[in-house]
């Protein structure tokens, strides 16, 4: 019987089983960041150990970095002394670190793909739930807490309990205007956000199969908004071109060798699945949240749902939602006043986020009174897009174009909105509070749909403003 | 020797709401710290408190709940980020069991690897149990990870909790690091093996 990626990968890296029924699992790559490793190196300390295979260990740092003036020391001592933290850990344990202006500092899960660190087969760990976006290349990639962190550092393994497996099939073609984050939106919106607890989802099918590496991380990226730990797409052709040639990708007769390999352990096609879910790509359209968690989403013609279509479970929330965001029920989306729109995070932070931005920014302004922030993901990607010329556009148009970092996302840096300004953002949470205002308001959606909304000062179709496929 | 998790007795606080995330549990700019010390002060703070740092009503601010030891919540509690400040800051706040519906993934096992047993009841046991400490403050709640019951005001309803990690919580082996140490030399076996990321130049 034919299994599927996650089972093989699974298989080739458990190490034995532990006493308490879980599996020790053995971990390829291990990245870092500033927020979630001071306390694990601490412990570390503590325990006396050392970081056992640095060779397999990465660390940047995105979280906290100021993306107006990178100045050191920066305005905040705390922010400050995190980057100090993860300078001293890593030199001292002998770990690979892409501090600021070294070229390759950016958020971590944009940097891992552009270096080639990320492979295809592999087991992924980062202190970071996001980490799921490397499963974009077929590897199990998943997010982890400290604790696991120091578990990580100290044995390279971490203990780990077997997921179910959930195909989710996308099929067709999607729209023009519609992008990778309308997919993710449309799947969290009917699986909800709870819906993949216990599973990993792998996504597949003839409209995942024809989107580029950059789409297929945003896919994977948000797999945990649905309540999914691991997302991951099978490698093949467009896996190995986007690796090809990468600092970290195999090289030589290697280069071969990998693919050889990497080819193998992408799911049989008789594997079994536990659950398979089928969405067709000519019903999804651009989404946009209008709530307080990702599954809170419409089409951008929609209306906010009425109580009395939600399920009894759902309308506490929903009611919760509404008074927050300050909307009514029935209310259509399109036309709700935005403050501030932001493009940037690990969901859509990338050269082809940008390039695919600028392609219908270029001409237009932001209205008066937005305040627009272009955050790239990394400083490779902000320094190809100088180069081309995009972030010129973004420029022109009246963006701010800043350094990289995770940035308003979650806004551990200087970046947040006040009171109870409204975002339109390309990130992946829309919680209370999330982007550093405890009244602040965040609508999820594509980047060229915060362009739009950027332009016309409120939550608009881009296919309208920008005059896409219509 | 870790703490073995048998029974854990208290005083419970009710915490109503679905799909409460790690955002809500701890905000992001209380993680600006080297340490988790001290982070219970900030437990749900953009709840408990005004933008001046007043008091708002909240279960956590009812003096009635003060003194409680378990945390009652309902359906996907703590998804969103990996922070291990979140189940940090509720145990140093002083809880020491949660019971609800449903949990996170990463929430979950954060909250096992520091000794925090997160338990589930059935729909209508966790709204019976809801109602008796809304109604009752002062009720005692028994979370038992050995008979594998929650008992309260003479009432028994059982738990569940993933095997391995009640095993672990009861045995005191929830935190794993002392037996992923113990596998010493197979761990070069796979480092040997499997492949890692390698600059040429």
């Amino acid at each position: 019987m034919g299994k599927t990626l996650y089972e093989k990968v699974w298989e080739a890296h458990e190490v034995r089983k532990l006493k308490s029924g879980q599996s020790q699992l053995f971990i390829d790559l291990h990245l870092l960041h500033e927020v979630t490793s001071p306390q694990a190196f601490g412990m570390l300390r503590d325990l006396g150990l050392k970081v056992r295979y640095p060779h397999r260990t990465f660390a940047t740092v995105d979280h906290i970095v100021p993306t107006h003036d990178r100045t050191e020391p920066f305005q905040d001592p705390l922010a400050q002394s995190m980057l100090e933290a993860l300078r001293q850990n890593t030199k001292e344990h002998g770990v690979t670190f892409f501090d600021l202006g070294s070229g390759n500092q950016g958020i971590v899960h944009v940097i891992g793909p552009q270096l080639g660190l990320t492979q295809p087969g592999m087991t992924i760990a980062c202190g970071d739930s996001h980490t799921s976006t490397h499963g974009a290349f077929g590897a199990v990639a998943f997010g982890i807490g400290t604790s696991q962190v120091r578990d990580v550092l100290a044995t390279q393994t971490l203990a780990a309990q077997k997921l179910k497996v959930r195909r989710i099939n996308v099929e067709g073609k999607l729209a023009p205007g519609v992008y990778a984050k309308d997919v993710i939106l449309h799947i969290i919106r009917h699986l909800g956000v709870k819906g993949g607890l216990g599973y990993a989802y792998e996504y597949g099918g003839s409209t995942v199969e024809a989107m580029d590496m950059e789409s297929r991380m945003t896919l994977c990226n948000m797999s945990i908004e649905g309540g999914a730990r691991i997302g991951y797409v099978n490698p093949d052709e467009t896996t190995f071109a986007y690796l090809e040639g990468r600092p970290y990708s195999p090289k030589g007769a290697e280069w071969e060798e990998a693919k050889r390999r990497w080819r193998a352990m992408a799911s049989d096609p008789d594997a079994t699945y536990d659950d398979v879910v089928t969405f067709r790509a000519e019903e999804i359209p651009p989404t946009v949240t209008w709530g307080i968690n990702p599954g809170q989403a419409v089409p951008i013609d929609g209306r906010i749902p009425l109580l009395e279509e939600l399920s009894p479970e759902e309308r506490p929330l929903a009611e919760e939602a509404l008074a927050y965001m300050g909307l009514r029920p029935g209310q259509p989306i399109k036309g709700v006043p935005v403050q501030v729109a932001f493009i940037g995070s690990c969901t859509n932070a990338r050269l082809s986020d940008l390039r695919e931005v600028a392609r219908f920014l270029k001409g237009h302004k932001v209205r008066k009174g937005v305040r627009a922030l272009v955050v790239p993901g990394s400083e490779w990607v902000a320094r190809k897009a100088e180069e081309e010329g995009i972030a010129e556009i973004f420029r022109e148009a009246g963006f701010e174009w800043r350094n990289p970092g995770c940035s308003m996302c979650l806004a551990m840096n200087p970046d947040r909105l006040e009171g109870d300004e409204l975002a339109a953002s390309s990130s992946n949470r829309n919680y209370k509070g999330r982007m550093g205002s405890p009244k602040g308001r965040t609508v999820l959606m594509s980047p060229l749909m915060v362009a739009a909304a950027a332009v016309t000062g409120e939550i608009a179709d881009a296919r309208e403003v920008f005059g896409i496929g219509r | 020797m870790l703490e073995k998790f048998t029974e854990i007795r208290g005083r419970a606080v009710p915490l109503r709401g679905e799909d409460i995330d790690t955002d809500r549990i701890i905000p992001a700019r209380f993680m600006k710290v080297l340490t988790f010390e001290g982070l219970g002060k900030y437990l749900f703070y953009d709840e408990r408190f005004d933008e001046k740092g007043n008091p708002k009503p909240h279960p956590l601010n009812d003096p009635r709940y003060q003194g409680a030891n378990i945390l009652l919540v309902e359906a996907g509690f703590g998804s969103g980020s990996s922070r291990e400040h979140a189940p940090q800051a509720i145990k140093r706040a002083g809880f020491r069991a949660i019971i609800g519906e449903s949990f996170a993934e990463i929430f979950f096992g954060n909250a096992t690897a520091i000794g925090l047993p997160c338990v589930t009841l059935a729909p209508e046991d966790l709204a019976i149990l809801f109602q008796a400490v809304e109604e009752n403050p002062t009720l005692e709640v028994e979370v038992d990870l050995v008979g594998k019951e929650v008992r309260f005001g003479g009432r028994t309803a059982p738990l569940f909790i993933p095997e391995a990690a009640r095993e672990a919580l009861v045995e005191g082996l929830w935190d794993p690091i002392g037996e992923l140490l113990q596998a010493g030399e197979l761990l070069d076996q796979f480092d040997r093996r499997l492949p890692y990321p390698r600059r040429s130049e």
